[in-house]
This record gives C-alpha cells, structure tokens and sequence, in this order.
C-alpha cells in the first residue's frame, strides 16, 4: 500500500533535486550574465587585438605591453601606496570604537554623526574635496585659522600631496564604517571582561590591548580584507572625480582602474583589448588575495 | 586604612572624571572633522559665488537660493528620477531574486550546494572594473546602451552575491520546526517563505534593502560608461559632468551635491536602527 503510493526511490530524489530549480534560477542566471559570461569574455579577448574590424590572436603580447608599460606599473604601485590607509583606518576606528563604549553621554549622537561619511556617496565626497583642497578651500581657511598657514597650498594640484591627499579623502570617507563595525562588537561583549581589569587598577592602554583587542580579532581581520580589497580595486569613483579623469597632476593619483578604463574609453586611446587584458591581471590579483584569505583562516581553525 | 582606601576611591573617581572629559573632548573633535564638509556644503548651497570665495565658511547670510535654480534647470530634476528609477527597479529585482535563492541555499539540500555557494558569494569581492569592457561589449551587441534596462540588470547582477549571503545566513538562524509543518511537498516550500521565512526576516530584509539602495545609488563606473545620454544619465554621473563644467561656480554644484545627498542622508536616518544592526549581525557571523 505505502509502496504503491510513493513514488519510487529515484524518482523521489531526482524531484527533490529538481525542487531548488525555480528558486535558483533567477538568481544563477542574472549572476552568469554578469559575472561568468563577461569574465569569459574577458579571457579570450586579453589574447586577441582589434584593428579596422578584423580580430586576431596575439597570445601574450597583450599582457606583455601592460605588465611592461611603466604607466600600469605607476597604477599598481599606487594601489599599493593606498595600503598604508588600511592600518590607519584600523587603529583610528578601533580607538573610537572604545571611546564610544566608554562614553555614556551623547553617545547616540556621535555614532549617528562619525558614520554619516560612509552614508555619502563617493563622488559627491570626492566633488566637495575638490573643493576644500583647493588653494583657497576651507581646509586652508581652517589651517590658517590655526595659525598654520604655511601648510596652506593646493592639495590635489602638486604631485607630491595629491596622492597623500586623496588617502586622507578615503580615510574621512572610510572610517565611520570600521568605527561603526568595532563599536558594535564591543557591545555585544559582557560588562565583567573589564570589570577585574579596572578592579585591578591597570591602565587604559595595558587594559585594551590584553583584553578588548583580542575580543577584537575577527572583526580586524574582516576590516582589513574588505578595506585592502577597497583600497586595490574600488578607488575609481574617488580617482576619476578628484582627478578630473586623468589620474593627474601627471600620473600622481593613477590608479589600475583608471588605467583600464582610460585605455578602454578614454578619448583618442581606446583599445579595449589592451585593457582586457590589464582587467585580467587585476582580476587574477583579486583571486590570489582571496586565495590568501581563505588559507589565513583554515590555517587559524587548524591551529 | 580606611583613609588610604576612601583616598584610592577618591583619585580613581577624579581620574574618571578626566576620563570623561578627554572621551567627551576626543569625540566632538571627531563630530567635527566628520560634519566640517557637510557644513561647507550645505553653506556653500545658499551662497553668491563672491560671497563663497571671500569666505568658504561663513554662515550664507543673507541665505540666496539662486544657486538651487540654476541647479535645478540644468538637469538635476531629470538625474533624480533616472537614479530612483534605476536603484529602485534593480534592488527591488535584486530582493526578490536573492529572496528566492536564499531560500533554495538555506532549506533546501541538493547536491552541489556547498559548491554553488560558495563560488557564488566569492563573487562579492571580484571588482566591477573587471567586468566592464565585455560587460560594455554585450549591452552594445543587445542594442541596451544608454537604457535603464542595461544598467539595472548590471546593478542586479552585482548585488545579488553579497545579498545571497546575508539572507541565507539569516534564514539559517530560524528554527527548523517552525517550517517543517508546512515544508513537507514542494507547493509548502513557497508559502512556508511567503507566510513564515519572510515575516521573520523582515529586519535583515530592510538592512538589505537599505545597504543595496546606498550602493545603487551612489554607483558611478557602471553608469559613466553606460549612461552617455544625457537624458539617461543618474544624478552621480550628472554631479561628475556637472562639475567640470560649473567648475567656476561652486554654489551651484554645492546645491547639486546637496540635491544627490539628501535622499540617503533621510534614508539613512530613518532606517539608522536596522541600518547599524543588520551591519553588526551581517559581519559578525563573519
């Protein structure tokens, strides 16, 4: 009787596999188009060039002229520059994290206020930089309110404080977020953990660094991943307002993105197989870093 | 001993009332570095051009709204819809797609699950910029350059990783039994998302929401070389065009700026609770 109503084995599985179809389906074909198509894409055009409609296959040479071309290398080791910002982010949003769980008044204001920057959009940030770094922006104006006039100049039109500059936009832009992801873990954290500690009478400093960072761990680990992956690949919206699209003055705020997108669209120069190919480098970039991440942490769950 | 002990209390008390001053101190100094360019803006807005380069902080007294029309007839008006129109339809396709896959991921085993999940939500981290040239390439050969279409299915597309990822992860913390009366044949599966996955999740559906709509929005490189047609363009590719060319006058992109920023401002505030949790809870199961 119960044999005869069932379906059989088989039967029964293979509709428990069909049932996940139409629930997936949207999603893994919206995902395919716009990742796994376009990557392929991506691949075999890096080996191919263009020219007056007639396509051919170059192998590496692609890779070659953009791994050689001292611009592209300019880029990356401006990507690599934007780094420094990671460490600074980190200890600038841990420390206010901590101030903002020490604070009882007020603080529901400060939280509101510190991450309102990562609210804003970075092209406007970046438009309204533009202007508070100019000669005379009200960055100067507050300097030499301070007396401290001589620091005063064009930010983002010398070579030299360009870049500096720009990382100072991103941290402004950036730090509400770390800010906001620590302060959220030290809330989640029991009241006793500092309570021996301060019974104890050990400082401030000693205090944090034996006991809320280490509670800390994951969470800098997360921050610091997601800002590297930030600061490596996803700084064109700041590059192309600041820079007005050039990646100037010069090639001092030059990032990767920029260079790829300057050699694909950009006015006079567009050659979009070049530029698939510098997409490929920087996407292989990515993949080691992920790959690096992930080896972090089964290491960690080994150990 | 008594004294000695009541003298400790007292100088830990003192020191705590320094503390206070100094956190208090450290913390408005911070409100202040994080509201000064949001202050130059919003001054700046109702502002004469004269009056903003003599003084690039002043109060804007008399307040002018001149700047605020010529922002207004120059296009904004026409980026605002096109960015409302895109974010909207994208991160509502965005939900209801991710919704569904959450689901599957989450209730439902089949082989290759783990597989498909992971591939797919490693997908968060791999760069737009990667994909834009073939990305650029297809939308011209389907004709879908300069058209919402292109750019919402783009938009869906990119946020459905990350948004795959907070769901499932959320629909994996409600308890089993309070599904499995109503997952036992296939048509249960959809009523039991509709009528109990959903209601429960309403909080990490709203964080969501918040978090993709921000991202639409404030997305520039997709819609720079997608969006050309100045009647397509969104309010970020209007504010970055519109820049160069009111460069001289800087009340009048100030007003833009403010036009483009306070939607996500309000926003932001009105959504601030389940924005600043689903945020703790999203990365601390990470």
């Amino acid at each position: 009787m119960a044999a005869a109503r069932r379906p059989k084995g088989t039967a029964r599985r293979i509709g428990a596999w069909l049932r996940p179809v139409p629930y997936l389906l949207p999603a893994v074909a919206a995902i395919a188009a716009i990742f796994a198509y376009p990557l392929a894409r991506l691949v075999r055009e890096s080996t191919q060039q263009s020219y007056g409609g007639i396509t051919t296959d170059v192998g590496w040479s692609n890779y070659q002229f953009v791994l050689t071309d001292s611009d592209f290398i300019t880029a990356v080791t401006h990507n690599l520059l934007l780094l420094i910002c990671v460490p600074v982010l980190i200890v600038l949003s841990i420390f206010f994290a901590i101030l903002l769980h020490e604070t009882a008044r007020g603080r529901w204001l400060y939280t509101t206020v510190l991450f309102l920057p990562y609210v804003l959009a970075v092209p406007v940030v970046s438009v309204l930089f533009n202007y508070l770094l100019q000669l005379n922006g009200g960055v100067n104006t507050v300097l030499r309110a301070f007396g401290l006039g001589v620091l005063a100049q064009d930010w983002l039109g010398s070579e030299t404080w360009a870049l500096p500059s720009l990382m100072g936009v991103i941290v402004w832009k950036e730090l509400g977020f770390g800010i906001m992801l620590f302060y959220a873990r030290t809330l989640s954290l029991p009241n006793e953990l500092w309570e021996a500690a301060r019974v104890d009478g050990a400082g401030w400093w000693r205090m944090h660094w034996h006991i809320t960072l280490p509670q800390l761990r994951n969470m800098i680990e997360f921050y610091a991943v997601v800002e590297s992956i930030t600061m490596l690949s996803w700084v064109f919206a700041y590059v192309y307002v600041i820079s007005s699209g050039t990646g100037g003055p010069g090639t001092s705020t030059l990032v990767t993105e920029l260079y790829v997108y300057k050699n694909a669209f950009g006015y006079g120069t567009n050659n979009l197989n070049l530029a698939s190919a510098a997409s490929a480098v920087l996407f292989i970039g990515t993949v080691i870093l992920m790959f690096v991440n992930f080896r972090v942490r089964r290491v960690e769950l080994h150990a | 001993m008594i004294g000695q002990a009541e003298s400790e209390k007292a100088e830990r008390r003192s020191n705590r009332r320094f503390g206070v001053v100094v956190r208090q101190a450290l913390l408005v100094s911070a409100s202040a570095l994080a509201l000064l360019p949001l202050y130059a803006m919003l001054t700046a807005a109702f502002k004469g051009q004269n009056d903003y380069l003599a003084h690039p902080l002043s109060l804007p007294l008399p307040p002018s709204g001149a700047a605020f029309a010529t922002a207004i007839t120059s296009g904004f008006p026409r980026w605002l819809v096109n960015s409302v129109l895109v974010a909207g339809v994208s991160v509502f396709a965005t939900m209801v797609f991710a919704v569904l896959a959450a689901y599957a991921f989450s209730r439902m085993p089949f082989p290759g699950r783990g597989v498909t999940f992971t591939l797919m939500i490693s997908l968060m981290v791999v760069p737009p910029i990667v994909m834009l040239i073939p990305l650029f390439e297809l939308m011209s050969d389907l004709n879908l350059v300069n058209t919402y279409e292109g750019v919402i299915v783009i938009y869906a597309g990119l946020m459905l990783p990350f948004s795959i990822y907070l769901l499932t992860s959320f629909f994996n913390t409600i308890p089993r039994e309070l599904l499995e009366a109503g997952s036992i044949d296939g048509a249960g599966h959809l009523r039991a998302l509709v009528s109990i996955v959903l209601p429960l999740a309403l909080p990490a559906l709203v964080t969501l929401g918040i978090v993709n709509l921000l991202w639409a929005w404030n997305e520039l490189l997709i819609a720079l070389v997608l969006l050309q047609d100045d009647s397509k363009k969104t309010l970020m590719v209007g504010i970055t065009i519109f820049q160069s060319h009111n460069n001289l006058n800087v009340p009048v992109t100030m007003a833009g700026l403010l036009i483009a920023t306070v939607p996500v401002v309000s926003l932001y505030l009105g959504g601030q609770r389940f924005f600043v949790q689903g945020l703790a809870a999203g990365a601390v199961k990470e």
